[in-house]
């Protein structure tokens, strides 16, 4: 695995479709250029959502890692 | 392109349809849509502040049992999916003044959620798309 420093991690384990994705926003939003948000999803839609979020708002989607049972999505702010 | 509004016409005010609605409003905003909501009929009904988060029941194809599987399966309350749609995007949220008139209801009856009281021809003129009636 890459060493990226997160810079927040959030857990949305066990929520539903589109939780993870719009909790990844408010982040992102937040955020400062250059952070580096990490979700945690179980939620099958986060694996289409989430990539195509993150090309549509012009950021980076650093890394997807599949865990035992959920994938860890690693996203970099852009702009 | 890709930023086409999408409109959607509230009828049904079950929390199946509505949750339904929410989650379409949220992806729309997610992906910088903007997002343009007609409330009619028992639609509106279930916008009421007092009943908002009530139980709305499901719709009748539901049957008994896809009642129970959607009281198994635990969603966010639609109104929090619109609220967070509200956050994230541009969501408009409009009371049908005809329906208003049935109820006997004004603005200050309903959830905040609501932005304002629309006719129908205010309506269409920021329905610049296909109209997706649920």
């Amino acid at each position: 695995m890459a060493t990226v420093e997160v810079t927040r991690s959030i857990d949305a384990r066990g929520m539903p479709c589109p939780g993870p994705l719009m909790s990844l926003i408010g982040e992102i939003r937040q955020g400062a250029v250059g952070d580096v948000i990490e979700v945690l999803s179980t939620d099958e839609g986060s694996r289409t959502d989430i990539p195509a979020w993150v090309q549509k708002a012009q950021h980076e989607l650093v890394e997807v890692v599949e865990e035992d049972g959920f994938a860890r999505f690693i996203v970099r702010k852009a702009r | 392109m890709n930023d086409e509004t999408l409109s959607l016409v509230l009828f049904s005010g079950t929390d199946d349809k509505l949750t339904a609605a929410a989650v379409l409003a949220a992806g729309a905003a997610a992906m910088e849509r903007p997002v343009n909501i007609f409330l009619q009929y028992w639609a509106l009904d279930a916008f009421r502040a007092d009943r908002i988060t009530k139980d709305h029941g499901v719709a009748p194809e539901a049957g008994p049992e896809g009642a129970a599987i959607t009281a198994r399966h635990h969603q966010q309350h639609w109104s929090e999916t619109l609220a967070q749609a509200k956050e994230i995007g541009d969501v408009g949220i409009h009371a049908c003044a005809l329906s208003m008139d049935m109820f006997e209801i004004t603005k200050s009856d309903l959830d905040p959620l609501v932005d304002d009281v629309e006719g129908v021809a205010a309506f269409m003129l920021g329905a610049t798309g296909p109209v997706t009636f649920i």
